[in-house]
């Protein structure tokens, strides 16, 4: 049986295509549905085991980057969001995903939706989209342990600068194994600890800023004209990685 | 026939005519409004405001291109015999014609819809446009390059019946940073190139991220000439099924409009963009865009056009309302309501609706059998979708606002009344100077190359692509930055159409205005030659690819710089038969000219830009720019000659005179197709092309794409100088000679590469090496330099801009 997923779009999202791809190559049946239909009848979302947020610029990223979607799926889809995370489907944001993920308070997780950590404006001031090398952490996110230790992808953000309320909530991240990914030893956005992802404490709701979806083929690296790169792309892996949990739940 | 605000017109004088031209901004003549004059005499009314308003809309330059369509009375002055020739409708008999005659089956549609379409396979097709927006970036650039990106990706979701933008491609021409460098009068309230640049990437950033079109491609080029008027290029490549392009509006249908509402944003943008920049224009002619509301309209028009709902659609444009009804309803006739128009405040006269140019709205012809689908899909996506009237067969344009009529105009006097242009033209075949250099000439050749790689023109725009999202989408394969690190630059930009296919596109452009200085037709074949080769150099093939022209010139109603622009169009149609590579679509933005403060008018510098877009049967198959591997030869395609005017190094050294690049189009072609065989055999590892700088820029930049050094060893190698002012090894590396690339090739596939090209078109340079330094000599050593120095010199401006 393939594992359905379900890309979540609303206006402003932009990644939903190759998030989709990725999604079929590795072994899912996705689907995208606008958020006005899913808000139609909320309890579709129990038909799938992965819940994507895409990367955009949901309704133009005005306010802050994810604050709007944020809200809504806080105010209109918050006790099946946190039904569905009990089960422990998964839940993906990338990007401007991420950012909603973090505004809606669903990552690193807080049980009264409280926002605890946030993508603030790169210390650079603008938009960056370039390729980083980033290292995986051991952490909770268990079904991540296929990938590769050291690789790269792509970002492409404004807002990027991953902080933390304070330093408790820094540490307990640390501590708790929900720092997923790291940018190394370039540290692009100035993100405290250079973190690039991170995981709810069951691992099961993840969000990193870089794009795995766009890095489904060895041709999308931009070293592959000068490198052999063999075998299964990073970002391919990790769609694959979540596939393959999806299935298990 | 309601006069709200009647127009005194049919009795007034030449003087009258005239000044209610200038005093309306309707940017008319005397010839065009007696016509109109004549028009309202025969049907006895005045007209009213909405009608005037339409009509100067309609037979704007902007939309018209009345020079390139008018009768153009030629003089060529050779060797003192004047030769002379009238064209009636220059780009039919130049960049069309060529087109026409080279029939080439892969055309889907030409120079009739909002872009021109080829053919990718046998189920798609690629719909490409370039359009320019150069006046409102002058005067206001953030939202000015903003709109002027909305407006060609508008354009793409406007073809056949609705286009998916897949790419974007932008380039710029601004006035050289720093003071004093506008050596054209001193034009008042003129933006520093400096903040221009700026706020113009700035737009096209903001923008083109939001709509989650990769902007992959474009150029920058500093110029003082663009000083007071920037050129602003936006171009879009769209995916459309090859049986969805035809459009057709039929009697009945409801016309519809969706997206943005109507303010009075960007009134009379069309006439404006027409006219002459001085001082007092407004701002307020520019309008505001609001990606997030096009990108909503963009879903719904995907959608549709999957499900077969809609027989028409373009895009509101220059003109608004006016010019996409207008279009859509030429060959029918339409009846508009404007009180159904959403607006976004009250207040606004009826001919202010039907001309404003507010942004993200389109406008589509729907059977009414499919209107309840079609608005269940605006409701999903969150879009505004309104019914402003329908499509007639009455061949008359009938606009009410609250059950009064407002203007009844005849479509064909609208279309075809009006008058055609006549315009004088005169060429003097330039005298050649020979190439001058101040004595003793003492520069040290790897001082030269250090300066040409500062250059701005030359140096790494890694600011400005950084800023661009060129990843989404997940298409790109060739990116613009290449090599360890992404740290060298590519000629070209190549995209997977389909993300479960290894089908693709390449896109390049060529822009050079300090050859148009010399002579405009050396220019425009350098242009489509610098495009091709661009293409050529990631695995294109001429022989599956098209190109567009965007002429942007200055005042054309002086004979010099019109007969420029009949010289370019000549070439145009020259290159693209001897190529073999047809135009679909192009552009022209004409009277880019500004006022200073003591009245004075000035043009900008004669520019065409030159667009390419080829097929790509493998995408795996593709080239980058940067060295593989220590101990491959390095061999130079192409012939070098003393080309030194126009170029670069004369540029930054302060040389006069030289010849201008030639093309030589028959060999050229032979060379570009020997290329692309042996690359498309996997033959060759790297390959850049020469352009600005040389030989000595291009090979840094795969230095510092590979992080590698070279060696190379000009000892063999012949230029045949003119004079002797300037040691040959110089003229060598920095001449800009047409049609050459460097490649690397691994040792045991030299010979078989070398056997493919004529003798005089293959030279063995020498060789990359571990050590990353570049080291050039002669019969003696010339220069040896560290790929790190290369690279910061190269890597300067940019680094000055982040």
């Amino acid at each position: 049986m393939s594992a359905r997923a379900l890309i979540l779009k609303a206006a402003g999202t932009n990644c939903d295509g190759e998030t989709a791809h990725a999604l079929k190559i590795s072994g899912a049946k996705p689907d995208t549905l606008p958020l006005n239909e899913i808000l139609k009848n909320p309890a579709q979302i129990f038909n799938y085991s992965i819940l994507v947020v895409p990367g955009g610029f949901s309704y133009g990223d005005d306010i802050a980057a994810g604050r709007i979607l944020a809200n809504e799926l806080k105010y209109k889809l918050g006790d099946t969001l946190r039904k569905f995370v009990e089960d422990k489907k998964l839940v993906i944001g990338i990007c401007n995903g991420f950012q909603v993920l973090t505004k809606a308070g669903l990552l690193p997780e807080d049980s009264n939706f409280e926002q605890t950590v946030t993508l603030a404006q790169n210390i650079s001031g603008r938009f960056q989209c370039e390729w980083v090398a980033m290292k995986k952490e051991k952490s909770k996110a268990r079904w991540l342990e296929d990938l590769p230790k050291n690789f790269e992808l792509p970002i492409a953000h404004g807002e990027g600068y991953f902080v933390t309320k304070d330093r408790k909530t820094l540490n307990a991240l640390e501590k708790n194994g929900q720092v997923i990914f790291r940018y190394a030893p370039k540290n692009p956005n100035g993100s405290m600890r250079a973190i690039a992802g991170i995981c709810n404490k069951n691992g099961n709701v993840i969000g990193m800023m870089p794009h795995p979806e766009r890095f489904v083929t060895q041709y999308q690296h931009p070293e592959w004209s000068r490198r052999k790169m063999e075998g299964d792309s990073v970002g391919l892996l990790f769609w694959k990685a979540a596939v393959h949990y999806a299935k298990g739940v | 026939m309601k006069e709200t605000t009647p127009i005194e017109f049919t009795s007034l004088n030449e003087e009258g005519l005239l000044n209610l031209s200038k005093e309306r901004l309707l940017s008319l003549s005397l010839p065009e409004m007696k016509a109109i004059q004549e028009y309202y005499q025969k049907i006895s009314r005045e007209p009213t405001d909405i009608e005037m308003e339409t009509i100067a809309q309609t037979w704007s330059e902007h939309c018209k291109h009345k020079t390139f369509k008018g009768k153009i009375d030629y003089t060529e002055i050779r060797s003192g015999r004047h030769y002379r020739k009238v064209y009636d409708g220059l780009l039919n008999e130049t960049v069309i014609q060529a087109t026409q005659e080279l029939s080439k089956r892969f055309c889907l549609s030409v120079f009739e819809d909002n872009a021109g379409i080829i053919a990718l396979d046998k189920k798609w097709g690629v719909a490409f446009k370039v359009e320019t927006h150069n006046h409102p970036s002058a005067l206001e650039p953030y939202g000015g390059a903003g709109t002027g990106i909305g407006g060609v990706i508008r354009d793409i979701l406007g073809v056949g019946l609705g286009a998916k933008p897949i790419a974007n491609s932008d380039v710029f021409c601004v006035g050289e940073f720093g003071p004093d460098k506008n050596s054209f009068g001193s034009a008042a309230n003129i933006l520093p190139p400096e903040r221009i640049l700026t706020r113009v990437i700035d737009g096209v950033r903001d923008y083109g991220n939001r709509m989650g079109i990769p902007t992959c491609n474009g150029a920058v080029f500093f110029h003082k000439g663009y000083y007071a008027n920037p050129l602003v290029f936006c171009g879009t490549v769209g995916l459309i099924p090859r049986d969805k392009i035809k459009k057709k509006v039929t009697s009945g249908e409801l016309i519809v409009s969706i997206g943005g509402k109507t303010g009075r944003d960007g009134i009379h943008g069309a006439t404006f963009s027409s006219a002459a920049l001085e001082e007092n224009l407004s701002s307020s002619l520019v309008q505001i865009g609001d990606a997030i509301v096009e990108k909503k309209a963009m879903e719904v028009i995907l959608r549709a056009q999957k499900e077969n709902l809609v027989s028409a659609i373009t895009d509101c444009g220059a003109g608004g309302y006016s010019s996409a009804v207008g279009e859509l309803a030429s060959s029918s006739g339409a009846k508009v309501y404007l009180e159904k128009v959403p607006l976004k405040y009250v207040g606004l006269e009826p001919w202010e609706i039907w001309l404003s140019e507010s942004q993200e709205r389109m406008v589509l012809s729907l059977p009414k059998e499919n209107l309840e689908r079609f608005q269940e899909i605006c409701q999903s996506e969150d879009v505004d979708c309104s019914i402003l009237g329908e499509f007639t067969n009455t061949g008359r344009l009938e606009l009410f606002y609250l059950g009064q009529i407002y203007c009844d105009l005849d479509l064909k006097f609208l279309h075809d009344g009006i008058p055609r242009v006549y315009k004088k033209a005169l060429w003097r075949e330039p005298e050649v100077e020979p190439l001058s250099v101040e004595f003793p000439h003492q520069a040290q050749t790897g001082d030269i190359l250090k300066k040409l790689l500062a250059h701005p023109n030359i140096a790494s725009k890694r600011w400005v692509i950084h800023q661009y999202d060129h990843e989404v989408q997940g298409r790109s394969i060739v990116k613009p930055f290449t090599g360890l690190e992404q740290s060298g630059p590519n000629d070209a930009t190549v995209l997977k159409t389909h993300l479960d296919s290894w089908r693709g596109i390449a896109l390049s452009n060529g822009i050079n205005p300090l050859y148009g200085e010399i002579d405009p037709y050396w220019m425009a074949a350098n242009n489509i030659d610098e495009a091709l080769r661009n293409l050529v150099a990631v695995g294109g093939s001429i022989d599956a690819c098209a190109i567009l022209d965007n002429f942007c010139w200055g005042d054309v109603n002086d004979p010099e710089i019109m007969g420029g622009l009949v010289r370019a169009s000549l070439a145009c149609y020259d290159f693209s038969k001897i190529f073999g590579v047809p135009f679909i679509s192009g552009k022209d933005s004409l009277n880019n000219t500004w006022k200073d403060r003591e009245g004075n008018l000035f043009s900008i510098p004669a520019t065409l830009l030159i667009s390419a877009i080829g097929i790509i049967k493998d995408v795996r198959r593709a080239v980058t720019a940067d060295f593989k591997g220590a101990g491959n030869w390095i061999a130079l395609i192409g012939k070098t000659k003393e080309e030194m005017g126009g170029s670069h190094a004369a540029y930054v050294q302060g040389w006069e005179g030289g010849q201008v690049p030639k093309v030589e189009g028959k060999s050229a072609k032979n060379l570009m197709r020997t290329l692309s065989r042996a690359m498309a055999q996997g033959r060759v590892r790297s390959c850049h092309d020469l352009s600005e700088g040389g030989l000595g820029v291009t090979i840094s930049e795969m230095c510092i794409g590979g992080g590698l050094g070279a060696k190379i060893d000009l000892s063999h190698c012949q230029v045949c100088p003119s004079q002797m002012q300037v040691p040959w090894e110089q003229l060598f590396l920095f001449s800009e000679s047409s049609t050459r690339w460097l490649i690397e090739l691994e040792p045991k596939k030299v010979n078989g590469v070398k056997k493919l090209f004529p003798a005089d078109s293959f030279l063995l340079l020498g060789r990359v090496s571990k050590e990353p330094v570049l080291e050039v000599k002669s019969k003696q050593p010339l220069f040896k330099l560290k790929v790190q120095e290369l690279k910061k010199n190269w890597e300067s401006f940019s680094r000055s801009q982040e």
